[in-house]
């Protein structure tokens, strides 16, 4: 796929100053605001040339010490024109260093799991989301592995076998 | 069929929440699900996972990307060699790396044989959970002959742990091929044998076909891929759409199906061990000589033999495996079509010898999801079969 193409139409409806994209390796990287997802994927999905309608997982980055710290990134695939791209955001954080992101559901229903898993490994709240409960890990336990602060060998104040 | 009348007066009309699992052997590990039953019909079924969940990505994030091989096999352990086979092709991308050509025949063997192991324990498995006891039997001894040729060539029978990144770990043990091509040349007459005892077995079909329907819309929309994607018709398979391994030099179909039930995914499902069968016939004659790593000295392992004559080699595998490789800053996605779908690896480096993060796009956690627009609505006996042709390999929904 051609990353002019995405880049034009992308900047052409929501400014050229909130997008960038990126070409590695040969794939598509396009990086937005966060405030902006739900509009930009609804977009992606529906406009008639693009027609990226497989959602292939969400996942996030924890990029401690930085700040923003936690980016999500959306695997997307057009199975029209079998063209993938990788959407990249950061997520919004409020004073008291809470992150949050609007959940993508209502756009693809496959990032229900997605999302659910995202948000108790790296502690994000997805907004809207439609059943917010924890997904692999026990529902006591209230720690996010996945964050680089967590230790390897495993939280010392909290066990996930023991409910508080 | 849904319809229950002449209810008693005084009968209770709230629904009844059943628990599935954990440990129950119709759901092939531990997955829990409470199902929600008016009479014998499923209102809602609400899955609980994480009984096997080990904490694959944050191990990543602390191995060194040579060390990580050995655990993603054991995400899928049914179609092991297409896990070690997404990730060493992912940091290859990244480390910019070409596998030469034998390594590249090598790959498609083991990934074409780990996928007619997986769909056969699948269709014996399938047919057990509905009631139907002899494919198993039939389905085990062929898998058996595939256990023999893994452990012939790499040593292990369920995850051969062969794949290594720039190649694979060793060239073909000695009678390899012949074995190979012994198993080829009967292989479509016994999958001829199971069809007898499935495709047009009356009670077989009762009890699939139109259960278990998934439009393609709502697969499409639940990120469903692999043979479900294709009984719901569409013709999406990761080999044709973004071919890997010279897969476009091989002849090979892809099979669909139209009736997004549980009988089209078992059709799908047989005819793809035929398709497999039919590239494992031609990489036999693909196979020529030649090296069977890349030679990228400091990142690929060298060759045994050049460790023990050359210091440099000596040098560098020493290095590899007490330092690692540091593969450059950078993020990938590299996918490919595993026995159960879209198998996806996304890596991403930040110029150290661990990665910074590794996200598996694991198929059958993603498959799994569906469960419950397929299930709405039917029988309780049918919830077993409709989990059943979802193909879920727990260790890996679980990661």
């Amino acid at each position: 796929m051609n990353p002019d193409v995405v880049k034009e139409k992308l900047a052409s409806r929501f400014g050229s100053d909130l997008i960038q994209v990126e070409n590695y390796r040969g794939q598509v990287i396009v990086s937005v605001p966060g405030q902006k997802i739900i509009q930009i994927c609804k977009y992606l999905r529906d406009e008639p040339d693009l027609r990226f309608d497989y959602l292939s997982f969400v996942a996030a980055l924890d990029r401690m010490p930085g700040s923003p710290r936690f980016e999500l990134v959306y695997q997307l695939y057009s199975t029209k024109f079998n063209n993938r791209l990788r959407l990249k955001a950061f997520a919004i954080e409020n004073e008291a260093g809470d992150a949050s992101m609007d959940s993508v559901f209502s756009v693809w229903p496959t990032a229900d799991w997605h999302e659910r898993e995202t948000a108790e490994m790296f502690g994000i709240t997805f907004n809207n989301h439609p059943d917010p409960r924890k997904l692999l890990l026990p529902e006591e336990w209230n720690v996010h592995p996945l964050r680089k602060d967590f230790p390897l060998a495993g939280s010392d104040q909290d066990t996930p076998d023991l409910p508080k | 069929m849904s319809q229950v009348t002449n209810k008693m007066p005084d009968a209770r009309s709230e629904v009844m929440e059943l628990n599935l699992g954990p440990h129950h052997p119709s759901t092939h590990g531990v997955f829990r699900a409470v199902v929600e039953l008016d009479g014998e019909i499923v209102v809602n079924v609400v899955p609980y996972l994480g009984y096997l969940h080990r904490g694959f990505e944050k191990t990543c994030e602390n191995k060194q990307y040579h060390q990580v091989i050995p655990l993603t096999e054991r995400c899928d352990y049914m179609g092991a060699s297409s896990n070690s086979l997404v990730y060493a092709m992912c940091v290859e991308k990244l480390l910019d790396v070409e596998v030469p050509e034998r390594a590249q025949v090598i790959r498609v063997i083991m990934a074409e044989l780990s996928r007619i192991f997986s769909h056969l324990f699948w269709a014996g498995t399938h047919g057990h959970d509905i009631g139907a006891m002899t494919p198993l039997f039939y389905m085990l001894r062929e898998r058996e002959e595939i256990m023999n040729l893994f452990e012939l060539t790499s040593g292990g029978r369920l995850m051969p742990n062969y794949i290594r990144i720039g190649g694979v770990g060793q060239d073909l043990e000695e009678g390899f091929v012949e074995k190979l091509k012994q198993f080829c040349d009967h292989f479509d007459q016994r999958v001829d044998e199971y069809e007898t005892l499935l495709t047009k077995n009356a009670i077989y079909m009762d009890r699939t076909v139109g259960v278990g329907v998934l439009s393609l819309d709502d697969a499409i929309a639940m990120g469903v891929s692999g043979p479900m994607l294709r009984a719901s018709g569409l013709k999406a398979d990761v080999r044709k759409t973004a071919p890997y391994c010279g897969y476009e030099n091989y002849d090979f179909d892809i099979p669909v199906q139209y009736g997004c039930d549980i009988y089209s995914r078992y059709l799908v499902r047989i005819q793809e061990m035929r398709e497999s069968n039919r590239i494992l016939k031609q990489t036999l004659a693909k196979l020529t000589d030649g090296p069977i790593r890349a030679k990228a000295p400091g990142k690929i392992f060298p060759d045994q033999q050049d460790i023990y004559t050359k210091m440099e080699a000596l040098i560098h595998h020493f290095m590899l495996v007490i330092k690692g490789v540091c593969v450059p800053a950078g993020e990938y996605y590299e996918c490919i079509e595993s026995p159960r779908g879209e198998l996806g690896c996304y890596i991403v480096s930040d110029g150290t010898p661990n990665p910074f993060r590794l996200k598996w796009r694991a198929p059958a956690f993603v498959n799994l999801q569906s469960l419950q627009t397929m299930s709405r609505g039917c029988l309780f006996a049918d919830l077993i079969a409709i989990l059943s042709s979802v193909d879920i390999v727990l260790a890996e929904v679980d990661r």
